[in-house]
């Protein structure tokens, strides 16, 4: 008989607590060890196991036993330990033996705050629901009253604008023999404003994603500006960017990044009297949807050579920026302040605009931007948005819808009269389902101007493991399997920027199509529809009343 | 898809000529009503053209509550013309049509023309406000020079219900249109032709970017853009806004509901100006399917297309007389005896102008500007 202390294994976890639970076939097993050298968590390992099988031969029953050693892959029961299911080890297998399967009835974050640790991950809300987003539908088509337009035979102008535009009747405008010319005399400022393409990519900062990534990304964006002829933009996260680039032409196709941390930015300050094109636009970061409150996180095993020259900062350490900028202390101050520093360092010829988490008081700081001639927009990151690390409590509970949040906005400024002077740009769950064009169009017709994504392009361009349930998310850890979120030369080379950036082109050219594929029944081609709210129907009247649109059932 | 028939003269013609043409348009159901806006006036008005005149509809209720409402604010009863009316059937009557001539209060009357136009559309709005709950008083315009009627049914009943055949009623611009209305309720502030402060326009085609350029409008905080019980009327708003509010020549019309591409833009001379409007007045760019006749206050007709003009448009006749139709028997009906080879079917840049008193067409290229 075995001991009792061997047989109620007390404070020792099943693997029914865990999120993923590894099906190995023994039978197709190879031992090869692929799998088990490649998980990025040590989740399994090899091992050897002393199987006892009882035979009995003749026609009595003569039970003997035969002990033998087999060779195993197992799963570890340790917490620290857990398969993320990223599934790299199926990736790798020769003989499909092995797979993660989703665990529903896990007890994951029960226990992963080991040494008081909360649980601190990558990726973005572990929601795996319809979101608003992909509940709206465009139920205003053109039949017979109007013709429906031909998405492949009219022209199409998918285009926005970013930057603070004037109200018509501000215009300096002066009549000079029946034509308008603009007078220059009357000393008005006319704001910097770029016409870019709606989706844009969102800030992910050089460290956060590694050397090819980041670099396929930025390949991706230059080849849809020069060759398709796609403005596409990108933003540059908090941490600088790469100092030639800096200096290049292909400057402005990028927004730089300006966070609490200031990260990169003694770089950039040095590139300035050498930039031979301006930036697109600089981006203020105030808040992210991922982690609504929090500041910037790269944590020390992200911290290489590389990063740590372009940040200004040693190797290996935490790089955390406050929750808010320092120097600042209240919302006039920071607001009027940033914006205009940082116009007048590129000689108000760049749009300056700031970018807030998705929250209740989105409306106050709307508001006091209307009032700011300097401010270019108003970018605003739902819950849904990612992240390269923050604590999972953050993620999962914080943080405002970004479909209500933009639409109150909109409607705040239509009431002002001033809804095409202060753009707006959505962020947060964009593509979430896969529904990138579907997505950005509703958004636009709630009364976003643009939309930015992340995730989207990770998954998309790089096969980024990461899902809502869970999956992987290890961005924090510098463990990415896929090497796009790692440091580690030995991750990351397993990741092509040509590969990535032929994605990125890929994934644009697919979402211009789809979204005049949208535009074009409902009849418009010409401009954006930013807020035709008319197009749009939801199957949920609450939904409904609350962003003031039609109800279809 | 709506009948327009706009004819601009040197001599005063009966409204029943644009009916007549409207009527060579007609097909299928063409019964949800018509609209009539006249433009320097002839016959009994002739003598009046300083004053301004009120169009409407009103129950005997409204009538009362309209007579007290402008002894109230100084306005004299100088001029009163009805239709003889001539009962016919599928064309519900209503209790008392008129287009008085009223003269402007004292206080006003040394006032200029812009004040007194203020004066008169905020009255017009009033007098909306008051009548339209219990739809008692239906005012469709209040402008010197400019006579309204409005009316659910067949035009060309509507015509003889009217007695335009047989009344002395004419004007040297005219513009009527027949609705077609296919998805609302048919409701009288809806028809075209639609008239702001001396600016007029209809239009054929559904507007696709209808909701934000009627919210853009709303937002400019001028009283008179309101309304919109149809999708057609913030073309006559634009209009207003464009040259009136922010005093663009009448060309910048185009270039505000249908702009130019970035690159098309850097071939024009006024391009830097452009690119500022463009971006300012995005909101207003409309979408289509629209081709939209108007007048401004000074008697100039125009049409324009939509970019990708999916509505029919033709205008043609010869000096001193001009049809602006939404069809090309239309202009046939109205100035049979002209030379269709000249003819003009503006294409997505065009804009044709007709000058007062029908002087000269010119066709105003968005490009070549």
């Amino acid at each position: 008989m075995e001991p009792a202390t061997r047989l109620d294994h007390n404070h020792q976890l099943s693997l029914r607590e865990f999120p993923y639970i590894i099906r190995w076939r023994d039978d197709r097993c190879k031992r090869c060890g692929k799998c088990t050298a490649v998980c990025p968590v040590k989740a399994i390992e090899p091992t050897v196991n002393v199987q006892r099988t009882v035979h009995s031969e003749g026609p009595l029953p003569q039970p003997t036993a035969v002990r033998k050693v087999i060779q195993v892959v197992e799963q570890v029961t340790d917490m620290e330990r857990y398969c993320t299911g990223c599934g790299t080890c199926t990736l790798v297998c020769p003989n499909e033996a092995i797979e993660p399967e989703y665990n529903p009835q896990n007890k994951f974050y029960h226990y992963k705050n080991k040494s008081g640790e909360p649980y601190k991950r990558g990726g973005r809300r572990n929601d795996p629901s319809i979101s608003t987003l992909d509940k709206l539908k465009f139920t205003r088509i053109s039949m017979l009253t109007d013709p429906a337009l031909d998405a492949g035979r009219h022209e199409f102008r998918v285009r926005t604008l970013l930057g603070r535009i004037l109200p018509p009747e501000e215009l300096p405008l002066k009549m000079v023999n029946g034509k308008l010319v603009v007078d220059k005399e009357s000393g008005r400022f006319i704001p910097p404003v770029r016409e870019i393409f709606p989706i844009m990519v969102g800030s992910m900062s050089v460290g956060a994603l590694s050397p090819p990534m980041w670099e396929g990304l930025a390949m991706g964006v230059a080849y849809l500006n020069e060759v398709e002829g796609l403005p596409v933009v990108m933003c540059s996260g908090e941490g600088g960017m790469p100092p030639r680039l800096l200096r290049s032409k292909y400057l402005k196709y990028f927004i730089i990044q300006i966070a609490s941390g200031y990260f990169g930015w003694d770089e950039i300050i040095h590139a300035l009297p050498h930039m031979v094109e301006d930036p697109a636009a600089i981006e203020i970061k105030y808040g992210q949807g991922a982690k609504p409150g929090d500041g910037g996180l790269l944590m020390a095993q992200k911290v290489l050579r590389l990063i740590a020259n372009i940040r200004g900062v040693p190797q290996f350490v935490d790089l955390s920026s406050p929750p808010t900028h320092q120097t600042k202390y209240s919302i006039e101050e920071a607001v009027a302040k940033m914006i205009q520093s940082m116009s007048m360092a590129w000689g108000f010829r760049v749009p300056v605009y700031p970018k807030i988490s998705g929250t209740k008081t989105a409306r106050a700081v709307l508001n006091n931007l209307a009032r700011n001639p300097f401010a270019a927009a108003l970018s605003i990151d739902g819950e849904d948005g990612g992240t390269g690390a923050a604590y999972n409590v953050s993620l999962d509970k914080m943080g405002h819808p970004i479909a209500s949040n933009i639409r109150d906005c909109y409607l705040d400024l239509v009431k002002q009269g001033k809804q095409n002077e202060l753009p707006l740009i959505a962020a947060g769950g964009v593509g979430k389902k896969g529904n990138l064009a579907a997505n950005a169009a509703a958004l636009i017709m709630l009364g976003a101007s643009a939309v930015s994504i992340g995730k989207y392009i990770m998954q998309a361009a790089a096969d980024c493991f990461g899902d809502e349930y869970n999956r992987c998310n290890l961005c924090n850890t510098g463990k990415c399997p896929r090497g796009i979120t790692t440091q580690d030369p030995k991750l990351y080379r397993r990741l092509d920027a040509d590969r990535v950036a032929e994605r990125v082109v890929e994934t644009f050219k697919a979402a211009d199509v789809e979204m005049r594929k949208i535009f074009a029944p409902m009849g418009r081609s010409t401009e954006l529809p930013i807020g035709m709210s008319d197009g749009l129907s939801i199957e949920d009247k609450a939904m409904a009343e609350r962003l003031e649109i039609n109800y279809a059932c | 898809m709506c009948r327009l028939a706009a004819i601009t003269s040197n001599e005063y013609f009966s409204p029943m000529e644009n009916i007549l043409a409207l009527e060579t348009m007609k097909e299928g159901h063409d019964g949800s009503g018509l609209g009539l806006t006249l433009k320097d006036l002839g016959g009994e008005f002739e003598e009046f053209k300083e004053f301004p005149i009120m169009s409407g509809i009103c129950s005997r209720k409204g009538l009362d509550t309209l007579d007290d409402f402008m002894k109230k604010h100084g306005f004299r009863l100088k001029h009163e013309w009805n239709p003889k009316i001539k009962h016919v059937k599928g064309v519900v009557s209503r209790e008392y049509y008129f287009a008085r001539a009223y003269d402007y209060p004292k206080s006003y009357k040394e006032k200029s023309m812009r004040e007194k136009e203020d004066l008169l559309m905020n009255t017009r709005l009033m007098l909306r406000k008051i009548g339209e709950p219990d739809e008692s008083i239906f005012v469709f315009s209040f402008y010197p020079d400019v006579i309204t009627l409005k009316e659910v049914g067949d035009p060309l009943q509507l015509g003889e219900f009217f007695g335009l055949d047989r009344d002395g009623l004419r004007a040297k611009i005219i513009f009527a249109q027949g609705r077609q209305n296919t998805n609302y309720a048919i409701y009288l502030y809806a028809c075209h032709p639609f008239f702001i402060q001396g600016f007029c326009s209809m239009t054929n085609g559904e507007n696709t970017a209808f909701v934000p350029i009627r919210e853009f409008l709303m937002g400019r905080g001028f009283p008179g853009y309101t309304g919109y019980n149809s999708d057609s009327e913030v073309f006559t708003h634009i209009l207003h806004y464009t040259v009136r509010q922010l005093g663009f020549p009448l060309t910048y019309y185009k270039d505000v509901i249908t702009p130019l591409k970035t690159t098309e833009i850097d071939q024009r001379e006024d391009r830097d100006a452009l690119r500022l409007v463009k971006q300012s007045l995005r909101p207003l760019c409309i979408d289509g399917p629209n081709m939209v006749i108007g007048f401004t206050p000074d008697g100039t007709c125009f049409m324009v297309q939509d970019a990708k003009k999916l509505r029919p448009g033709a205008v043609g006749g010869v000096k001193g007389k001009y049809a602006l139709m939404s069809e090309e028997c239309g202009v046939d009906k109205a100035v049979p005896k002209r030379d269709r080879t000249r003819d003009i079917f503006p294409m997505k840049y065009d804009m044709v102008t007709i000058s007062p008193q029908a002087e000269e067409v010119r066709v105003w290229n968005q490009l070549r500007a």
